[in-house]
């Protein structure tokens, strides 16, 4: 079975027969009709030559983060965040192991599925971008001058971290909130019958406060909520800064057979939260200490060491007491997307099920809030009039609408899952004014810039959950598939396919110039803090304390210090710190040492990294360089002698320095 | 966090030098590789004097050796420790590269100035350089060094000297 992020009820096959003949012109649905003659040099960026844009698209199911070059779709780099990565010893390194721990322990994986750029007054500013992680729920912050995870916070109180993880416009906050309501509280009030459901069970939405000085979170503040599954969200901007939008779908709060049971109601949600006042709460003392264990990992790229703090309860705020914090907008049916246009004056909510696009006010919604303009209330939580807070409906879009991006000339690009196709419609008047086929199922999109106040525009990419034919076969297994297409002109136009890791679903692309200045090449030497770094041959060395045998060794082009070890038993761990004393770009060096039940070490310039081995057969083993780094590469290896537990050997190492000639 | 200014400014001043001179060309309608909006690696990645190698070279007369500075040779020392000493030894034994044992006498001091900061240029142009690389077989990294880190590694040398013949 595919995983998607929908809970659609329509089969493929039928998905499928009604995607035909809405395809533009009834034409069959494959590649030659669709591409013009010169897509191909508009995607062609020449060898040796950059892309415009970094590409940030979420790994799905594969728990990374993988970057693209935009237009040419060609991939640059994969970047370990919620699943282990033997390539790097991402999660098998001494210093990497504590980014994956939980409070449900050591996860080596996850479900990543959206990305979030930083900001500075709405506008990506390249520095920053986040990752949410879905069935252990996490928010992970990845530094752009290293493309490497900088920390990974636990959301306590949480189930199905969905609706996650979209920024404020400065990124004063990063929003999570739960796609499963949970019971919360004690042990004893976790323990509840799953059928007391409507008595038990609550929901959260929490407020991560990054520190962009070091790439850390913490976690500010959560408001409890009425029992909603929550799916997206995005913040206000503009006039609406200070609101944050949640969709929210099971109203019914059914909790079996959800398929059938919370497709009910004709309208589920859409969440307004004014985050500025809940702030103002937070600050005032007026929210409560709660019982809420998690992780809150981060990275030192001077100690180059990962660290967990562990936290044991939350602030949370509980709208029952504080009022106006909370409205609930009704939106049809089982709303996914929940997105703002550049303005900040229009959400826009995709029902999934709905027939309309809805486009809701954000002055009609504080007019309405100041005549308390509701049509009733959702567990105490006003719910405000539908007719009084919609700008007007987007009429026929298309079927199944799951999510909206926008450009900079004032119209929108929303995805229809059921009809496969890409609808572009202008904000003002709320007229289709383009469609085109997408091959298969869309699931997100993404315009560069296009959920900021600045859309830089040129393109939107569709990110299809059903590739089939659409690359040589390749078995039941097939690669996911991304279509990039321009959107200069009035009409969109299919450029290119490129396949993508996992399952992509949201993705975020910045300027190349906004990111590339900042891009790190090395780790000074001199600011290595690690403390078991070897700074140089002459301190290389092997140190037994009890049952562990630490070696400070260097690598550089191309031998390792020390290279020959003795003296190791049976029963001894064996701490392998490799420190790589080179100081130029793109001069990794691999270690590996035979029978390692974990991974390579992949050891950047200046770096530091440990790999811990238990041996368990006595004799000679071999260790060596796995990155080709110079013509003497193949000679870049060493030995390590195991004896027996309870030998006599000496433990030694060959540092004998390189000037011992002299 | 790590970073590295003095490249940074560099890599942005050859960015926008490039940028222009792509601008220019694309404009002039000159059939260049080069496009607007995408640069060449050279531009980006290379130190400036790579672009053109000999210009941006350490010359004689910006260097100048007096009495020996023990100041200097202690800052040098510690730099051999931790960024060459794996790889050349104090004596006159090749390891990776050659030992320094007399090497401030052999060479130009603005000769080893530039293998040690300009590496790169000096591994494509000079033929000195290219004749130890066919010797020994493994480019000298650039351990990026400053000029002012190279003058007292270059100082620290010039205690390492040649034994006399007897």
């Amino acid at each position: 079975m595919r995983r998607t992020s929908l809970t659609t009820t329509l089969p493929l096959v039928l998905a499928a027969a009604i995607a035909l003949p809405l395809a533009q012109g009834c034409k069959p649905a494959n590649t030659k009709s669709a591409v013009t003659g010169d897509a191909a040099s508009k995607v062609f960026v020449p060898p040796g030559q950059y892309d415009e844009f970094y590409n940030f698209v979420s790994g799905g199911f594969s728990g990374q983060m993988s970057v693209y070059g935009l237009p040419s779709g060609r991939m640059l780099r994969v970047i370990p965040v919620f699943s282990v990565d033997p390539e790097t010893g991402w999660g098998f390194s001494e210093e990497t192991k504590p980014m994956l721990m939980t409070t449900h322990g050591f996860i080596p994986w996850d479900d990543s599925h959206h990305v979030e750029a930083s900001m500075s007054d709405g506008i990506q500013n390249g520095k920053y971008v986040w990752i949410n992680g879905n069935n252990t729920p996490r928010i992970a912050m990845i530094d752009l001058k290293t493309f490497r995870t900088s920390s990974i916070i636990e959301i306590p109180n949480s189930a199905g971290n969905h609706s996650s993880p979209f920024s404020t416009p400065n990124s004063e906050y990063i929003v999570a909130g739960t796609r499963f309501s949970v019971p919360m509280g004690t042990d004893a009030e976790r323990d509840v019958p799953i059928e007391t459901y409507k008595e038990n069970f609550k929901s959260t939405v929490s407020f991560i406060k990054p520190d962009t000085s070091n790439g850390t979170m913490e976690i500010a503040f959560q408001i409890k909520t009425p029992a909603v599954d929550f799916d997206l969200s995005h913040s206000g901007k503009g006039p609406s800064d200070g609101w944050f939008f949640f969709s929210c779908y099971n109203t019914e709060k059914a909790h079996n057979l959800l398929e059938v049971n919370a497709s009910q109601n004709d309208k589920d949600f859409i969440m307004a939260v004014n985050w500025k006042k809940a702030e103002q709460y937070a600050k005032e003392g007026k929210g409560k200490m709660v019982p809420g264990k998690y992780y809150n990992n981060s990275y030192d790229e001077s100690t180059h060491m990962g660290t967990s703090k562990i936290g044991t309860e939350v602030l949370q705020l509980d709208p029952k007491e504080l009022t106006d914090l909370l409205y609930f907008m009704p939106c049809p049916k089982s709303p996914h997307g929940c997105d703002v246009d550049p303005t900040g004056e229009f959400i826009v909510g995709s029902g999934k099920l709905a027939a309309t696009l809805p486009v809701f006010s954000f002055a009609k919604i504080q007019t309405a809030i100041t005549n308390k303009d509701y049509e009733g209330e959702y567990d105490g939580i006003p719910v405000l009039k539908y007719e009084s807070v919609l700008q007007g409906e987007v009429k026929k879009p298309g079927l199944g609408p799951l999510h909206t991006e926008f450009d900079d000339k004032g119209f929108a690009y929303s995805s229809m899952f059921v009809s496969s196709e890409i609808v572009k419609w202008n904000v003002k008047t709320l007229e289709v004014v383009d469609r085109v086929p997408t091959y298969y199922s869309i699931g997100h999109l993404s315009v560069p810039g296009g959920d900021s106040k600045k859309p830089w525009g040129k393109y939107v990419i569709a990110y299809n959950k059903i590739t089939k034919d659409r690359y040589l076969p390749t078995g039941p297994e097939l690669a996911q598939s991304a279509q990039l297409y321009s959107i200069d002109g009035p009409k969109m136009e299919l450029l290119a396919d490129y396949p993508s890791i996992g399952e992509p679903h949201y993705a975020q692309s910045i300027p190349a110039d906004l990111v590339r200045p900042n891009s790190l090449k090395f780790f000074k030497i001199e600011d290595n803090k690690h403390p078991y770094v070897t700074k140089g041959e002459k301190e290389a060395r092997v140190v037994r304390d009890g049952k562990n045998v630490h070696v400070y060794m260097t690598c550089i082009r191309s031998h390792f210090a020390p290279d020959n070890i003795e003296g190791v038993k049976i029963g001894d761990d064996v701490y392998f710190h490799v420190t790589n004393l080179e100081q130029d770009w793109d001069v990794p060096h691999g270690f590996a040492v035979k029978g390692a039940q974990t991974a390579e070490l992949l050891i950047m310039p200046g770096e530091t990294q440990t790999l811990k081995w238990t041996p368990l057969t006595v004799g000679v083993q071999p260790f060596y360089c796995t990155d080709f780094c110079s013509a003497l590469h193949q000679e870049m290896q060493g030995y390590i002698r195991i004896s027996p537990a309870g030998s006599s050997v000496p433990l030694s190492a060959n540092t004998k320095s390189v000037d011992a000639g002299l | 966090m790590v970073t590295n200014k003095k490249f940074t400014l560099n890599t942005v001043k050859a960015f926008a030098l490039m940028g222009i001179t792509a601008f220019a060309m694309a404009c002039g309608g000159s059939e260049t590789p080069a496009t607007g909006g995408t640069t060449t690696p050279a531009a980006v990645e290379k130190t400036p004097e790579a672009a053109a190698p000999m210009a941006g070279l350490i010359t004689a007369d910006e260097v100048s050796l007096g009495p020996i500075d023990q100041g200097m040779v202690a800052k040098g020392k510690e730099i051999y420790d931790v960024k060459c000493q794996a790889c050349h030894s104090l004596g006159t034994n090749r390891v990776v590269g050659p030992g320094w044992k007399g090497v401030a006498e052999q060479r130009k001091p603005e000769w080893i100035l530039n293998m040690i900061v300009h590496t790169d240029a000096m591994l494509e142009s000079d033929e000195a350089a290219q004749a130890m690389l066919e010797e020994c077989l493994v480019r000298m990294p650039n351990q990026n060094l400053s000029k002012d880190e190279a003058r007292e590694v270059l100082e620290f040398m010039r205690t390492l000297e040649a034994e006399k013949a007897s």
